[in-house]
């Protein structure tokens, strides 16, 4: 039985932990001696002000719902996936492969090849660590961010001594061909009247993310798979007993995961950098990890989190750009929301598990009176 | 929908006042940030130089992420900025899609060649540089082997690498290059602590001379140097005053004059390919009180000497990334 009614636990516990984290930082900004009320405007106007400021939010948060369904669908099986970046940096290596060797027709025949690539590559790269802890007992977490090495000086051997063009010192593919261009929001929303700001780098790949939290949703809780991952991960001991294979859920919910985290490639290289550059991934995996805890694991609670980091990513570069707050304390801010929603969530739970307990108990019908 | 009001209003007003800041130079800091002692913090001060010289204001940013190459840019551009000035080769791509949607817009990138009009392009010969600090490394060395500790391992560094190891081997021809690189990522930029531990390592197979091209980890290795009594050699801005006595010389890279310069020449500058070398001050090596002492007059006669030939041709010094090789030294 649950302490907490279902709204509380989805709504209250991130929104009082949400307001922590802006008390928190609204002091910091003021003692740097800024206004956090002109701050908090600008950070509002900048991500979700104009279509420009959405493009950009909904770009980032298209990143982050890839990488946050990639750590949920783990956390589904009790792993902890915390190599999302490695997996979503060779995600981006097959989107590059993809866009730059194969002649593609149309855009949409390249967005299907460069998924599957995307996700081949990812799921392939967290394959190694699930198969180490499935078969040999490595622990998950060591191996997967170690992974994220590796990933990482693979990439740039890659990227300087083969895929670099001649010539070029950038540590980066050539651009990709015309016919890989995915089309933007501002092409998809014009013919239906819309006219969403050119510059900002939001994509089909949005409407993919969308699709995959739908996926995941059916996936969890609506196939026999699903049930099987879910109840691996509530008790090893269970599942094996009810003949559910540990070595396959291990895998399985790897390989989905590895896979969701690189597809995130076609958003961000595909999308907008329209080629591939070293450290692509900036962190997103990472911020999967906040953005799955944050969101409960839920797929729409992924999405609304994705959102939500997006529009401190957006908001966080508006404020770079028109104030004189270091970049050094808006990674801090962004920090603050990450330590409050994600880490420190006991710290608003508990206390509220209390209040609820406490009214409910209130509101029992005393035990002593058994009716008449 | 009194929500929505308020954020319109808002929206205006941020409009208003970032339109008031018209035509303001802006300056864009590449991810290794603004206060890196090296690159990034040379470009800061030649346009505070520039700020105090004429009493105005410029816009500035530190980038935290790669997708915000494009959108600072742009929103810069918007906004009036004029000229917009950037540090590192990695805005070239994302300012060959930019420059052309604002041809009013001056822009100026730093160490990298973008083809467009309205850009000024400024690249700096690195390796003539590092093959004058090169010739000093060797004929201070007392072991005849000297180290290189490289940031991240991108062309960019090997061609100071390689400029630096042509320079060793010119002055001594027996000397030995040890040479390691931080990392492949870009945290290899800001890593001290491993630079500390690259310099104990040098050391520990002969070195007493390291150059380091690292930017923020080339702190550690002229700390660690310092404390282990052997010689450094800086890199970009002159870092000889962090450890006096300590630090030999520092390769100079004026990035600071060129964005001082790109500043005070303002909108309708003249465009094109500026090539910074020995030849017009661009590159150098850093002479000042704190090393006068333990550079002797007849090392400073052989590096001027080479100083001069290079400037006037007679002596080419190999540039790895013109064929991605190096005769003085393998990778």
């Amino acid at each position: 039985m649950d302490v907490m009614p279902k709204w509380a636990e989805v709504v209250l516990v991130p929104l009082i932990s949400l307001v922590l984290a802006a008390i928190l930082s609204a002091l910091v900004i003021l003692g740097i001696g800024e206004d956090p009320v002109a701050a908090v405007k600008l950070m509002v106007t900048g991500a979700l002000g104009s279509t420009y400021g959405w493009g950009y939010t909904l770009y980032y948060a298209t990143n982050f719902m890839f990488t946050g369904l990639c750590v949920s669908i783990a956390f589904h099986a009790r792993l902890f996936n915390i190599g999302g970046e490695g997996q979503a940096m060779l995600g981006g290596l097959g989107v590059a492969l993809a866009c730059l060797y194969i002649p593609w027709p149309h855009w949409s025949l390249a967005l299907i090849g460069a998924t599957a690539m995307a996700a081949l590559f990812g799921a392939a790269w967290a394959a190694i660590p699930a198969f180490l802890q499935a078969k040999r007992g490595s622990h998950i977490v060591i191996t997967t961010i170690m992974f994220n090495f590796i990933a990482a000086a693979v990439l740039n051997y890659i990227l300087v001594n083969m895929m670099r063009p001649k010539g070029s010192m950038d540590p980066a593919t050539a651009r990709f061909p015309d016919a890989t261009k995915l089309p933007t929001l501002h092409d998809l929303l014009a013919p239906i009247g819309i006219n969403f700001s050119k510059a900002a780098p939001a994509n089909i790949s949005l409407l993919v993310a969308v699709a995959a939290c739908i996926f995941l949703w059916v996936l969890i809780w609506r196939t026999r798979l699903g049930y099987e991952i879910r109840a691996y991960g509530q008790s090893e001991s269970a599942a094996k007993y009810a003949g559910i294979s540990p070595v396959k859920i291990t895998m399985i919910a790897m390989v989905i995961s590895g896979a969701l985290a690189g597809m995130m490639a076609i958003n961000n290289v595909m999308g907008e950098a329209e080629r591939l550059v070293l450290n692509a991934t900036e962190g997103a995996g990472f911020i999967g990890i906040a953005v799955a805890l944050m969101g409960r694991s839920h797929p729409f609670g992924v999405f609304l989190a994705a959102i939500l980091f997006g529009f401190l990513y957006q908001g966080g570069a508006e404020l770079a750009l028109w104030t004189s707050i270091p970049r050094e304390l808006i990674v801090v801010i962004q920090a603050l929301v990450i330590l409050f929603t994600g880490a420190l969530d006991n710290m608003v739970r508990m206390p509220l598990e209390k209040i609820f307990l406490g009214i409910r108990n209130a509101r029992a019908p005393k035990p002593a009176e058994p009716a008449e | 929908m009194t929500l929505m009001t308020k954020f319109l209003g808002a929206a205006a007003v941020t409009a208003l006042t970032a339109g008031a800041a018209l035509a303001e130079p802006a300056l864009i800091f590449d991810l290794g940030g603004k206060f890196d002692k090296s690159f990034n913090e040379a470009a800061f001060s030649g346009a505070q130089r520039w700020a105090e010289e004429t009493g105005e204001t410029f816009r500035e940013i530190e980038l935290q992420s790669e997708a915000q190459r494009e959108q600072a840019l742009r929103r810069f551009a918007e906004a009036g900025s004029n000229p917009i000035v950037m540090t590192g080769f990695a805005f070239g791509d994302a300012l060959g899609q930019v420059a052309g949607d604002y041809p009013e817009t001056d822009f100026v990138i730093i160490g990298m060649v973008v083809d467009a009009p309205n850009v000024r392009s400024v690249v700096f010969n690195e390796h003539e540089g590092s093959y004058l600090v090169g010739i000093m490394a060797a004929m201070a060395s007392k072991s005849n082997t000297v180290g290189f500790i490289g940031g991240m391992d991108i062309p960019l560094i090997r061609k100071f690498a390689c400029g630096y190891a042509q320079g060793v081997l010119a002055a001594n021809p027996d000397a030995t290059i040890v040479a390691n690189m931080t990392g492949t990522t870009p945290s290899a930029w800001n890593d001290p602590v491993k630079g500390s531990e690259l310099t104990k390592a040098q050391i520990s197979q002969g070195a007493d001379v390291i150059y380091a091209a690292a930017g923020g980890t080339g702190v550690g290795v002229l700390q660690t140097a310092a404390d282990e009594g052997i010689l450094s050699i800086g890199v970009d801005s002159n870092q000889n005053y962090m450890h006096p006595g300590k630090v030999l010389t520092s390769m100079l890279k004026r990035v600071d004059n060129a964005v001082y310069q790109a500043m005070k020449d303002g909108p309708g500058m003249e465009k094109g390919f500026n090539v910074m070398g020995i030849a017009n001050g661009g590159v150098g090596y850093a002479m000042d009180e704190f090393n006068k002492d333990i550079v002797s007059a007849d090392m400073k006669a052989v590096v001027d000497e080479a100083s001069a030939q290079i400037a006037d041709g007679t002596l080419m010094v190999h540039d790895y990334m013109s064929d991605d090789t190096c005769p003085a030294l393998s990778f």
